[in-house]
C-alpha cells in the first residue's frame, strides 16, 4: 500500500489513474500503460489502499492533533511510530511500506480471506466495555502495540500499560479534553463541542484482546469523541452493551444502569469537569490554549501535500471512504490544529531525497497541516457550501483559511452570504404535553365493556407514568425502573387479552410519534422551566433565547461526528418503558404495529409538484410538501429505530461471540428467524422507485440498533451490500438528468456513513464489499417521478436527521473561542435583551395562548374538522399568493413597463444599460411589495370563512363554525404572509426583469409601428385573401418572370391588377397577417416593381405584344406606390429597386426603357418614400458596379436627368425620349 | 371535399421524382382538378421533403459538391443567362433552393477566407442582391423563386399558413365559447414546448376527448405519429376539410394521452 502512495508521490502514477484503480477493479482503457504496470502488481491490495491512506493520514497527523496518539518521533529509522505488534509483522507503518505485507496484516480484517470474514469479527475475550465505544481497540494497542497509534490514544491515556512505546513520551496536550477548557459560562461554545461532555469515568479494563482487531482505526475520528471507555447513552442502557460479562441478568444490568445514570446525572450539570481517570492524570492544559500561528511560507513540501490532498479528495469524491463527514471533521481538525508536539530537531530534518517518499513525515508543522486541510477543503467546496449558515460563517471567518487560500475564503464568504440554511442545533425536543386520543376511547373497538374499562384504566396509568417521568426524569437520583418499573409491569399484567395489547400498542405508538416528533422540529420547552415567563418575551426574544440555550447546551448533547445510536429526550421514556415492561406480548404487538406503520408511511404517495408550476407561485405549495416529506421521514426514522430496538432486543449482547464455533452456531440459529420487517424488499423497492431518500434514512435507523450477529446473516448482508452499492453510487459531483438532488445525496451519505461507523457494524464490511461493486445498477421504474430527483431535503432536515454534522460547526467554534484569548476572535457576545420593546406589538402571550386554544379546540372536534380547516388554510394561503401575483405584481409589472417606455423615449433609442434600467425600476417598485401583506391578509379574511362553511357539515354549531373560520383565516394568513414577506421582493424583481427583457427584445427595428395601426376596423369581416395565398401568387409571377418558362406561359395585366388590389385589401384587414409574411410581401412587391420597370413580366396575349403597355405599367406602379405608402407597416426595402441586380434587369431589355424607372424614382421622392439624397447615394454606388460600356453611359445619363429635374411634379415628358439620341448612337455602335 | 388516404397516396404516387417547380405543380393541377392548389402544394411539399430527407446526404459529400460546382462554373461560363443552376438541380433530383445553397456556400468558401456563417448564407438566399457575383445572384434567385418546396419564400408561406390557421382556430374557439390558453399564455406559465392551444375544459369530438389542439402548417410528420394517430388525423382531415370556414385541411388535433 505504501508503495502505491509512494509511486503517487513520485508522480509515477497520476492521481486520476490511482483513483480509477481503486474505484474499479477492472483496468480501464484510459490508463497509461506505465501507470498500469506500476499498479498491476499491487492489484491484490487494491481495496486496502483507502484504509491505508486514511490510516496514514491519521498517523501522520498524530503529532499535530495531540488528542490523537502520543506518537513517538517520526524520524526515519525510528520506527517507533508504529510499533510492531509482538508476534506479528508490523502493519501499516512507514517501516513496513516496502514490504508488501500480506493482506492479513492490514489494519482492517477486510484483508482476511473471505471465508474468514466472520472470524474477522471475532474479538478477544475482552471486557464488554471495550466494545461500547468507538475505538475499542485502543487498549490492546496501548499494551500490545497491535493497532494503529491514534486508535490507541483515542482512549484516555494511561489506561493501557504505561510502559508501552506509545506512551513513552510525555503526554501532549489534549485539546479535546473538555475539562481543560474554560467553563461553559465564560466561553459559550467551548471546545466541548469536540467531545461529548457527559464523560463518565472510564472503567479500567485489564484484559487484553490480543486477537482483536482495531475496531475503527481508520474510520473513527482521531479524537475519540466517544472514547471506548466512556459509555454512550446506548452503552449505559441495560441491554448489555458495555457491561462486563457476567452480570447479564436483567436486574444486575439495571442496577449497573442506574449507577451509570446517576453518575451521568451528577455530572451533567457540570459537564466540563469529568474526573480524570485514574492511572493517567491528564496534563494540565493551562498555557496550551494558544495556537501556533500557521503561515503558508512555512509549508515544508507543497507538492507532496498537494498530491496527498488530491488523492485523498478524489477518494472522498468517489465515496471510497466510509464516512464523508468524519473525514471533513478530520480535515477541520487539521485546519484548527493548535500546535505541533515538539519533536527533536533531528527528527524533523528530512533525509535528503526523501521528500517525495514516505520517509519523512507528511506533516512537519502546523503549517503543513493547515495547508493540507485547506487543499482538501478547496476540493470539497461543493459539500461545504451546503452546510448550514453558521458553519459557513465560521469557515469563512477562519483566519487560517483566509491566509492559505483567499480564493476559497471568498467563495465561502459568498456561499455564506447567499445561504438561507439557518439550522439550529437544538437538542431533540423533549416531552410535549400529553394529548388524549379520543378515537381510541371508542367503545366499539373493544370486545367487551370490561376490556374497554381495563383499557381506559391502563391509559390512565400510562399517562400517569408519563407525567411522572416528565416531572422527574431530570432530577438527579431519580430512576426509571425504581420509580415506575413496578407500576408499568402491573399495568402490563392487566393486559390479558390480545386485543387489549393491540389497543395499548396503538396508544403507545401514537404517543411516541406525537412526543418525539414535534411538528416544528426544534420545539421543546426553552430551558425546561418557567415557560410562562419565557413566553412573555415574545417570539423574537424567544428565538434569541433559544439560540443562547443552544450555545450553552447543544454541545453537550451529541457525541462527536459518529455518535452511537441514542434515545435522546423523551425517546428515552419509551425505551425505558419497553425495557421495564419486559413483556413479550407487548413487544410482539409493538413490532407488528411498528412494521405496519412503517410500511404504510414508506409507501405513502407523497404529493409532487406539478411540472407546470415551476415559477414562484408554487413555492408556497412546495414548501408544504417538503415539510410533509420531512414529517414522514422523521416519523419513519423514529418508528424504525424503535422497531430495530425491539426486534433485536432479545439478541443484544455485549460482544460478538468469542469463538468461531459459537458464532457459527448462533448464525445457524439466527438464519432461521425471519426478519421482523422485510427491509431488503423495501429497500429494493425504494431503489427501484427512486425513493431511496425516504427509505434509506429509516432503514439506517433500524439497522443501527442491530446486534453484532445481524450483519453476518445472509439476509442482512445483502441489505448492507445494497446500501454499500448505493453509497458508492452517490457521487456528489455527478449532476444531471435522473441524478439525485445534491442535498438528498448528502443526507444519504451522512446517514450511511454514520451507519458504517456503528460499533455493531463490522468495520471490514465497507472495504470488503468493495470488490463486488461494479455490477451495481438499479433498474429504476419511474425514474423521472421518484422522490430522489426532487429537492425534498433541506439543510434543516439534514441536520435534524444527522445532528452529528453539527460537530463540524462546534469544532470550528471551539477553535474560535480557543483562539479568541489571543486574537480577539469572532466570538459573538450575546447581548442581553429587555422586554421594553414589547409594548408596540400585541402581546405575544395572547398569540401563544391562542395557539393553545386552537389546539384544544381541535382536540374536542372530529378529526375531519381539523383536516378541513388545515386544508382550507393551505389552499387559501396558496391562492392568496397566486392572487397577489396576478393583481399587485402584475400591476407593478405594468407600471414598470410604462416607466421603461418613458425612459426609453427620454433616452432615445440606445436606452442605456439594461441592468441599470432594471435596478432603477426595481428600486422604485419593490417598496410597493409591502402592500402585498395587507392585500394578502384581506384576501384570506375574505375567502377562508366561505370555504370552511361550504366544507363543514350544515349542522355544525355556529360557535364551532365561527371558531373554525377564525382559525382557518389565521392559518391561511400566516401561511400567505410568511411566504409573501419572504419572497415578494424577489418575485417582483423577477417579474419586472422578465417584463423588461421582453420589452427590450420587442423594441426591435421600429417600436412606434406596433401601436394603434395594427388590426382592422371592427366592421371588417376578414374576407380578404390570406397572406399565404398572396405570397404564393406573387411568387408565381416572380418565378414566371425569372424563367425558365414555356412559350405559352404568362400573366394578364388584369391578373396583376387584381393581385395588387387583393394585396391592398389584405394589408388593410391584417387579421391573418404576421410580421414575417408582411416583410416578405414588402420585398416581393419591390421585386415586382423592378420587373415592371424593366418590363420583364411576360404578358399573356398575342405573341407580338408580349409586354405591358406603358399605361398599364404606370398604373400598376402607382398601385404599388400607394401600397408602400399607406398599407405596409413594416419597412419596405425600396433601396432594392436600385440594387445592381434589379437595375441589371434593364440591361437585358432591348430596347432599354428608362422612363419608368425615372418615373418611379420621382414618385418615390414625391411621396416621401425615399429621400432625394438616398436615391442619389444609391445611384452613385450603382455606377461603381461593373456594367457593359453602353449601359454605364445610359446610367450616367439617368443620374444626370434625375439630378437635373428634382421637383417636377408629374413627369409628363417621356424620359426615354430624352435619352433616345444617346441610345440611338449606342445601338448604332453595337 | 373529401380526401381519403387512398387519394393522398394516388397524388403522392404522381410525385415520385418530380422536380419541385411551378411546371410540376401545374401538371399536378391538371391531373387532379378537384383538389385545390394549396392542398396539392401541401402534399407535394410533404412528399418532396420526405424524398429530400432520404437523399439529402448524397448531395452533401465533398465530391458531389465539387462536381456540382464545376458543372455550374462550366455552365455559366458558356451562358450566364441560361438557367444553369436550376437545370442542374432538376437533373440531379435535388431541390433548387438547396442546390443554390450548396453552390453559394462553395462559392463563398472560394472567395472569402473565412467559411461563411449560416446567417450570412440565409440572408443572401433571402436577398440575392447581396451576393457579390451578379451571375450567381441571378442563378440563385431563379432557383429560389422556382422552388415550390424549399427556400425562404416557401418557408414564409408555410409560416403564414400556420399563423393563419392559428388565428382561424382561435376565432373558432372563441365562437364556440371554448375556454383556452394559447401558446403565449402557456409559455408565460413556463411551458417550453407547447401546443397552440390547451383547452381549459376538455371537449369530446366524435367520441374522442380533446385536451389540446395543435394546428400545423403542413401535414403532420408521419414518422413521429403512431399509426392510430395518423388515422385520427385523417378523420380530422375529412371533417375539417369540409368546413369552409377553416378552408384548408390542415387542422390536426391530437389526443393527449
Amino acid at each position: 500500500m505504501a508503495a502505491v502512495l509512494e509511486s503517487l508521490l513520485r508522480e509515477e502514477v497520476s492521481v486520476a489513474a490511482a483513483v480509477r484503480w481503486i474505484a474499479r477493479s477492472a483496468q480501464s482503457s484510459e490508463d497509461d500503460p506505465g501507470e498500469a504496470a506500476a499498479l498491476s502488481p499491487l492489484r491484490p491490495l487494491r481495496k486496502e489502499f483507502v484504509p491505508f491512506l486514511l490510516n496514514f493520514l491519521r498517523e501522520q497527523s498524530s503529532r499535530v492533533l495531540p488528542q490523537g496518539p502520543p506518537t513517538p518521533a517520526k524520524a526515519p529509522g525510528s520506527s517507533a511510530a508504529l510499533p510492531g505488534r509482538p508476534g506479528g509483522p508490523p502493519r501499516g507503518s512507514r517501516g513496513a511500506r516496502s514490504q508488501l505485507f500480506p493482506p492479513t496484516q492490514l489494519p482492517s480484517p477486510a484483508a482476511e480471506v473471505p471465508s474468514a470474514r466472520r472470524g474477522g469479527r471475532r474479538r478477544g475475550p475482552g471486557p464488554a466495555r471495550e466494545r461500547g465505544g468507538r475505538g475499542p481497540a485502543g487498549l490492546e494497542e496501548g499494551a500490545g502495540g497491535e493497532g494503529l497509534p491514534w486508535a490507541a490514544s483515542r482512549r484516555p491515556r494511561g489506561s493501557g500499560s504505561p510502559g508501552s512505546p506509545s506512551l513513552a513520551r510525555s503526554d501532549p496536550p489534549n485539546l479535546s479534553n473538555l475539562e481543560e477548557f474554560p467553563p461553559v459560562g465564560s466561553v459559550p461554545l467551548g471546545p466541548a463541542g469536540t467531545k461529548p461532555s457527559r464523560r463518565i469515568n472510564p472503567t479500567p479494563v485489564s484484559e487484553e484482546r490480543s486477537l482483536s482487531k482495531p475496531k475503527t482505526c481508520f474510520t473513527s475520528p482521531p479524537i475519540n469523541c466517544v472514547p471506548s471507555s466512556q459509555p454512550s447513552v446506548l452503552d449505559t442502557s441495560p441491554w448489555g452493551h458495555g457491561l462486563p460479562p457476567g452480570c447479564r441478568s436483567l436486574q444486575e444490568e439495571r442496577e449497573m444502569l442506574r449507577k451509570e445514570r446517576s453518575k451521568q446525572l451528577q455530572q451533567s450539570p457540570t459537564p466540563a469537569c469529568p474526573t480524570p481517570e485514574s492511572g493517567s492524570p491528564l496534563p494540565s492544559r493551562i498555557g496550551n490554549l494558544t495556537a501556533e500561528p500557521a503561515d503558508p511560507a512555512g509549508v515544508s513540501s507543497h507538492r507532496r501535500l498537494e498530491l496527498v490532498a488530491l488523492i485523498y479528495s478524489s477518494c472522498l469524491a468517489e465515496n471510497l471512504v466510509p464516512n464523508l463527514f468524519l473525514e471533513l471533521f478530520f480535515i477541520l481538525q487539521l485546519l484548527t490544529a493548535r500546535r505541533m508536539v515538539a519533536v527533536k530537531d533531528s527528527d524533523l530534518e528530512p533525509s535528503p531525497g526523501a521528500l517525495d517518499s514516505l520517509e519523512s513525515p507528511l506533516f512537519q508543522s502546523v503549517h503543513d497541516c493547515v495547508f493540507f486541510a485547506v487543499q482538501v477543503l478547496e476540493h470539497q467546496f461543493q459539500v461545504l457550501s451546503c452546510l448550514d449558515k453558521g458553519t459557513l460563517k465560521l469557515l469563512a471567518e477562519n483566519e487560517r483559511l483566509l491566509c492559505f487560500s483567499p480564493a476559497l475564503q471568498g467563495r465561502l464568504q459568498a456561499a455564506y452570504e447567499s445561504s438561507v440554511a439557518k439550522v439550529s442545533l437544538a437538542m431533540p425536543p423533549s416531552a410535549q404535553a400529553v394529548s388524549f386520543q379520543p378515537e381510541t376511547d371508542n367503545r366499539a373497538n373493544f370486545s367487551s365493556d370490561r376490556a374497554f374499562h381495563t383499557f381506559k384504566k391502563q391509559r390512565d396509568v400510562f399517562y400517569e407514568v408519563l407525567r411522572e417521568w416528565e416531572d422527574h426524569h431530570e432530577q438527579p437520583g431519580w430512576d426509571f425502573e425504581k420509580g415506575l418499573g413496578s407500576r408499568i409491569r402491573a399495568m402490563m399484567g392487566q393486559l390479558s387479552a390480545a386485543c387489549s395489547h393491540s389497543h395499548f400498542v396503538r396508544l403507545f405508538q401514537k404517543q411516541l410519534l406525537q412526543m418525539c416528533q414535534s411538528p416544528g422540529g426544534a420545539g421543546g420547552p426553552v430551558l425546561g422551566e418557567a415557560p410562562d415567563v419565557l413566553s412573555m418575551l415574545g417570539a423574537d426574544k424567544l428565538g434569541r433565547l433559544r439560540r443562547l440555550q443552544e450555545r450553552l447546551v447543544a454541545p453537550q448533547s451529541s457525541g462527536g461526528p459518529c455518535p452511537p445510536p441514542t434515545f435522546p429526550g423523551c425517546q428515552g421514556f419509551f425505551r425505558d418503558f419497553i425495557l421495564s415492561a419486559s413483556s413479550f406480548q407487548f413487544n410482539q404487538h409493538l413490532m407488528d404495529s411498528l412494521s405496519l406503520k412503517i410500511r404504510e408511511l414508506n409507501g405513502l404517495a407523497l404529493p409532487q409538484p406539478e411540472p407546470s408550476d415551476e415559477d414562484g407561485e408554487s413555492d408556497v405549495d412546495w414548501q408544504g410538501e417538503r415539510r410533509q416529506f420531512a414529517v414522514v421521514l422523521l416519523s419513519l426514522r423514529l418508528l424504525a429505530k424503535f422497531l430495530g430496538f425491539v426486534a433485536f432486543l432479545p439478541y443484544r449482547g455485549p460482544e460478538p461471540p468469542p469463538t468461531r464455533e459459537l458464532q457459527d452456531s448462533i448464525l445457524a440459529l439466527r438464519s432461521q428467524v425471519p426478519p421482523a420487517l422485510d427491509v431488503l424488499a423495501l429497500l429494493q423497492q425504494g431503489l427501484r422507485a427512486r425513493r431511496a431518500v425516504l427509505t434509506v434514512p429509516w432503514l439506517v435507523e433500524f439497522l443501527s440498533l442491530a446486534d453484532h450477529i445481524v450483519p453476518m446473516l445472509d439476509y442482512y448482508r445483502s441489505v448492507f451490500t445494497l446500501l454499500l452499492h448505493l453509497h458508492r453510487s452517490l457521487v456528489l459531483s455527478k449532476e444531471g438528468e435522473g441524478e439525485m438532488c445534491f442535498l438528498n445525496k448528502l443526507l444519504l451519505l451522512a446517514v450511511l456513513g454514520w451507519l458504517f461507523q456503528i460499533p455493531t457494524v463490522p468495520e471490514d464490511l465497507f472495504f470488503l464489499e468493495e470488490g463486488q461493486l461494479e455490477a451495481f445498477e438499479v433498474d429504476t421504474v419511474a425514474s423521472e417521478h421518484g422522490l430522489d430527483g426532487m429537492p425534498v431535503v433541506d439543510q434543516h432536515l439534514l441536520y435534524t436527521c444527522c445532528p452529528y454534522i453539527g460537530e463540524l460547526r462546534k469544532l470550528l467554534a471551539s477553535w474560535v473561542s480557543g483562539s479568541s484569548a489571543r486574537s480577539g476572535g469572532f466570538v459573538r457576545k450575546i447581548t442581553p435583551t429587555t422586554t421594553t420593546s414589547l409594548g408596540a406589538q400585541p402581546p405575544r402571550t395572547t398569540q401563544g395562548l391562542q395557539a393553545q386554544l386552537a389546539q384544544a379546540f381541535f382536540h374536542n372536534q372530529p378529526p375531519s374538522l381539523r383536516r378541513t380547516v388545515e386544508f382550507v388554510a393551505e389552499r387559501i394561503g396558496s391562492n392568496c399568493v397566486k392572487h397577489i401575483k396576478a393583481t399587485l405584481v402584475a400591476d407593478l409589472v405594468r407600471q414598470a413597463e410604462s416607466l421603461l417606455q418613458e425612459q426609453l423615449v427620454m433616452q432615445g433609442q440606445e436606452g442605456g444599460d439594461p441592468a441599470q434600467l432594471l435596478e432603477s425600476l426595481c428600486s422604485q417598485l419593490c417598496p410597493h411589495g409591502a402592500q402585498a401583506l395587507t392585500q394578502g391578509r384581506e384576501f384570506c379574511q375574505k375567502k377562508s370563512p366561505g370555504a370552511v362553511r361550504a366544507l363543514l357539515p350544515e349542522e355544525t354549531p355556529a360557535a364551532v363554525l365561527s371558531s373554525a373560520e377564525h382559525i382557518a383565516v389565521g392559518l391561511a394568513t400566516e401561511k400567505a404572509c410568511a411566504w409573501l414577506s419572504a419572497n415578494i421582493t424577489a418575485l417582483i424583481r423577477r417579474e419586472v426583469k422578465a417584463a423588461v427583457s421582453r420589452l427590450l427584445r420587442a423594441q426591435g427595428p421600429e417600436p412606434a409601428a406596433r401601436g394603434e395601426r395594427r388590426g382592422c376596423s371592427r366592421a371588417c369581416e376578414h374576407h380578404a385573401p390570406l397572406p399565404s395565398h398572396l405570397i404564393s401568387e406573387i411568387k408565381d409571377v416572380l418565378s414566371l418572370a425569372a424563367g425558365p418558362r414555356d412559350p405559352e406561359e404568362g400573366v394578364s395585366p388584369e391578373h396583376l391588377e387584381q393581385l395588387l388590389g387583393q394585396l391592398g385589401q389584405m394589408l388593410q384587414c391584417r387579421q391573418f397577417l404576421c410580421p414575417p409574411a408582411e416583410q416578405h410581401l414588402a420585398k416581393c412587391s419591390v421585386e415586382l416593381a423592378s420587373l415592371l420597370v424593366a418590363d420583364q413580366i411576360p404578358v399573356l396575349g398575342p405573341p407580338a405584344q408580349h409586354q405591358l403597355d406603358r399605361g398599364q405599367a404606370r398604373r400598376l406602379l402607382h398601385m404599388l406606390l400607394s401600397l408602400w405608402k399607406d398599407n405596409f407597416q413594416v419597412p419596405v426595402p425600396l433601396q432594392l429597386l436600385l440594387s445592381p441586380r434589379n437595375v441589371g434587369l434593364l440591361a437585358d431589355t432591348r430596347p432599354r426603357e428608362w422612363d419608368l424607372l425615372l418615373f418611379l424614382l420621382r414618385e418615390l421622392v414625391e411621396k416621401g418614400l425615399m429621400g432625394q439624397t438616398e436615391i442619389e447615394a444609391c445611384l452613385g454606388s450603382l455606377r461603381e458596379a461593373q456594367w457593359p460600356g453602353d449601359f454605364s453611359e445610359e446610367l450616367a445619363t439617368l443620374f444626370n436627368l434625375f439630378l437635373a429635374e428634382p421637383h417636377v411634379p408629374e413627369p409628363q415628358l417621356r424620359a426615354c425620349e430624352l435619352v433616345q439620341p444617346n441610345r440611338g448612337t449606342v445601338l448604332a455602335q453595337s | 371535399m373529401i380526401l381519403t388516404k387512398a387519394q393522398y397516396d394516388e397524388i403522392a404516387q404522381c410525385l415520385v421524382s418530380v422536380p419541385p417547380t411551378r411546371q410540376s405543380l401545374r401538371k399536378l393541377k391538371q391531373r387532379f382538378p378537384s383538389q385545390s392548389q394549396a392542398t396539392l402544394l401541401s402534399i407535394f411539399s410533404q412528399e418532396y421533403q420526405k424524398h429530400i430527407k432520404r437523399t439529402h446526404a448524397k448531395h452533401h459529400t465533398s465530391e458531389a459538391i465539387e462536381s456540382y460546382y464545376q458543372r455550374y462554373l462550366n455552365g455559366v461560363g458558356k451562358n450566364g443567362a441560361a438557367p444553369v443552376l436550376l437545370e442542374l438541380a432538376n437533373e440531379v433530383d435535388y431541390a433548387p433552393s438547396l442546390m443554390a445553397r450548396i453552390i453559394l456556400e462553395r462559392f463563398l468558401q472560394e472567395h472569402e477566407e473565412t467559411p461563411p456563417s449560416k446567417s450570412v448564407i440565409n440572408s443572401m438566399l433571402r436577398d440575392p442582391s447581396q451576393i457579390p457575383d451578379g451571375v450567381l445572384a441571378n442563378q440563385v434567385y431563379q432557383c429560389v423563386v422556382n422552388d415550390c418546396c424549399y427556400g425562404p419564400l416557401v418557408d414564409c408561406i408555410k409560416h403564414a399558413i400556420g399563423h393563419e390557421h392559428e388565428v382561424l382556430l382561435r376565432d373558432l374557439l372563441l365562437e364556440k365559447n371554448l375556454s383556452f390558453l394559447d401558446e403565449d399564455q402557456l409559455r408565460a406559465k413556463g411551458y417550453d414546448k407547447t401546443p397552440d392551444f390547451i383547452l381549459q375544459v376538455p371537449v369530446a369530438v366524435e367520441g374522442h376527448i380533446i385536451h389540446w389542439i395543435e394546428s400545423k402548417a403542413s401535414f403532420g410528420d408521419e414518422c413521429s405519429h403512431h399509426a392510430y394517430l395518423h388515422d385520427q388525423f385523417w378523420s380530422y382531415w375529412n371533417s375539417m376539410g369540409s368546413n369552409r370556414r377553416i378552408g384548408k385541411p390542415r387542422m390536426e388535433e391530437q389526443l393527449k394521452i
